[in-house]
């Protein structure tokens, strides 16, 4: 790897390490002097390895300057050392010098910790994902807020709001106990599913940083599966989503980022390896004999990996959009419920269903009853979508309803 | 938005039917169940099996049944959101239930407290 490419690499994976093992042993109301130490790390760094080269093993010359900085820092601030020190006393750490602990194991702990303290349902989820990205995928400003579509003082007030909260509501860096880890794990789960749709769905313009966001998502949630607690039937299932979901990343923009329907794909950039995995973890999600959420969901994902339109294919995917509506309402769900109803019983049928879901403010609503009076009544096709450009949010919506205008 | 019980009663419960005409069946109730989720109008509902039911009698007599006694036994029940005792009772129509001729949708408003 080039020195280049290098330093923003370790700078993702070794700077969320460094911050998450620390904040984990000061707590998060020093969390900003875990950050500061991390990146000072990384400009002493910079500022070495560009006269002396790069070691032969960065992360661990990493992980000794980390060390030595956060020793330093306590013996030039006494006041926060003998804070600090009383703490981990108080945790039952005998030692009386501080050790800092950045072994493998250390640092999957200390990093799994900081998921569940993050994802507090106190916090507005926006910001959930926004520490994430900052504390645990080592994501700058600058990215977050081109990820969000915004700028860098919004994303600061942003991430200085939440860990104020974090810090008055005086919140653990622990793992949640057994009869808590459930419930807890949802909040996570589900903090890791806005993360990974953030990118997928996020319009910025750079396709790095939207791929970059769903990786890390995805890694996140394979951690969770590798701890014995947290490998759970809904943990199984949104790694198979989210595995099926990403092996169409690379088909479904184009370079700058407009959006290519389902139908229009290349199916060749479809990426056969993520698919696998996607079936893997299904088979596993499968264990349990739950019909989660998260399951369903990953079904449907997984129809879609085959792009022969059957009728096998849209009468499963009808059925587990029925049940997925038992489960949780959500008008995104009952849309593509009723596209499946038309493809599996036809246009006619699914527009009586149409009329009865009345999302009138829905853009998606109009495109969906556009789409279904297509070439049976088109002057009332028109008529829809020309409401759904009027209530579409983004130029990206508009320009695809507009194609589908002059198609008619 | 007042909440209705929809309460399903078969005729002849008990007959054979072949597994190809149960598998019509769950689906045909399946999409009418989904076609009512998709309005957010639905809340809970389940199928009652017909294997093992007793009925419990004044003085705590146990028998099996309730088959053979009474001409209709429950089926199943869905409890939905309507604004109305109409609408809910344009839910039931849609029951494929209704399709055996002496079975019934019973429609019973909840109540709330």
């Amino acid at each position: 790897m080039e020195q280049q490419e290098l330093i923003p690499h370790l700078f993702r994976t070794e700077y969320s390490k460094i911050t998450a093992v620390l904040c984990k042993l000061f707590g998060f109301e020093h969390i900003q002097i875990a950050e500061d130490i991390a990146s000072e790390t990384f400009l002493l760094a910079f500022e070495t390895w560009t006269y002396k080269g790069i070691p032969a093993n960065p992360a661990g010359w990493l992980y000794i300057v980390a060390k030595n900085k956060a020793k330093n820092y306590f013996n030039h601030n006494k006041i926060f050392a003998e804070k600090i020190l009383k703490q981990i006393q108080y945790s039952n750490i005998k030692d009386e010098a501080l050790e800092i602990d950045l072994s493998e194991k250390n640092i999957t702990d200390s990093q799994l910790q900081m998921l569940f303290a993050i994802c507090q349902p106190s916090i507005p989820a926006e910001a959930q994902i926004g520490l994430a990205l900052r504390i645990l995928c080592g994501f700058g400003i600058d990215e977050i807020a081109d990820a969000f579509l915004t700028n860098k003082e919004t994303i600061n007030k942003r991430l200085f709001r939440a860990k104020e909260k974090l810090r008055l509501e005086k919140v653990q860096i622990n793992f949640p106990g057994k009869t808590e880890i459930d419930k807890r794990l949802e909040t996570v789960l589900t903090t890791l599913y806005l993360l990974f749709s953030e990118g997928y769905y996020s319009e910025s313009k750079n396709a790095v940083i939207r791929k970059d966001l769903c990786l890390e998502a995805m890694r996140l949630t394979y951690l969770l599966i590798e701890n014995e607690q947290t490998n759970q039937h809904p943990t199984n299932a949104l790694l198979s989503l989210m595995c099926f979901h990403a092996s169409r990343l690379d088909a479904r923009t184009t370079i700058n980022g407009e959006i290519i329907l389902y139908q229009d794909q290349d199916e060749n950039l479809w990426n056969h390896e993520l698919i696998l995995k996607g079936n893997y973890f299904l088979t596993q999600a499968s264990n349990w004999n739950i019909l989660s959420k998260y399951y369903l969901e990953a079904k449907i994902a997984y129809w879609h990996t085959i792009k022969a339109d059957t009728a096998e294919k849209w009468e499963s995917i009808l059925q587990l959009y029925n049940h997925l509506l038992q489960l949780e309402y959500s008008p995104i769900a009952a849309l593509n419920r009723t596209f499946a109803l038309a493809k599996a019983k036809g246009k006619q049928i699914a527009l009586i269903e149409a009329e009865k879901l009345n999302l009138p403010g829905n853009h998606f609503y109009h495109i969906l009853l556009g789409e279904l009076c297509r070439g049976i009544d088109n002057i009332r096709a028109k008529k829809h979508f020309k409401k759904a450009f009027s209530l579409a949010k983004t130029q990206t919506e508009k320009n695809t309803i507009k194609m589908k205008i002059e198609e008619l | 938005m007042k909440e209705f019980i929809l309460i399903f009663r078969h005729e002849n419960a008990t007959a054979k039917v072949s597994p190809e005409q149960m598998q019509i069946w769950m689906k045909q109730q399946m999409d009418w169940i989904g076609g009512i989720a998709a309005q957010n109008k639905f809340i809970s509902g389940t199928g009652l099996l017909f294997d093992d039911a007793k009925v419990v009698r004044h003085n705590n007599i146990v028998t099996n049944g309730p088959f053979g006694e009474i001409k209709e036994t429950l089926g199943g029940y869905i409890m939905v959101k309507a604004e109305s005792v109409e609408e809910a009772v344009e839910f039931a129509k849609g029951s494929p239930v209704l399709q055996g001729e002496g079975n019934t949708v019973e429609v019973r408003q909840i109540t709330k407290h």
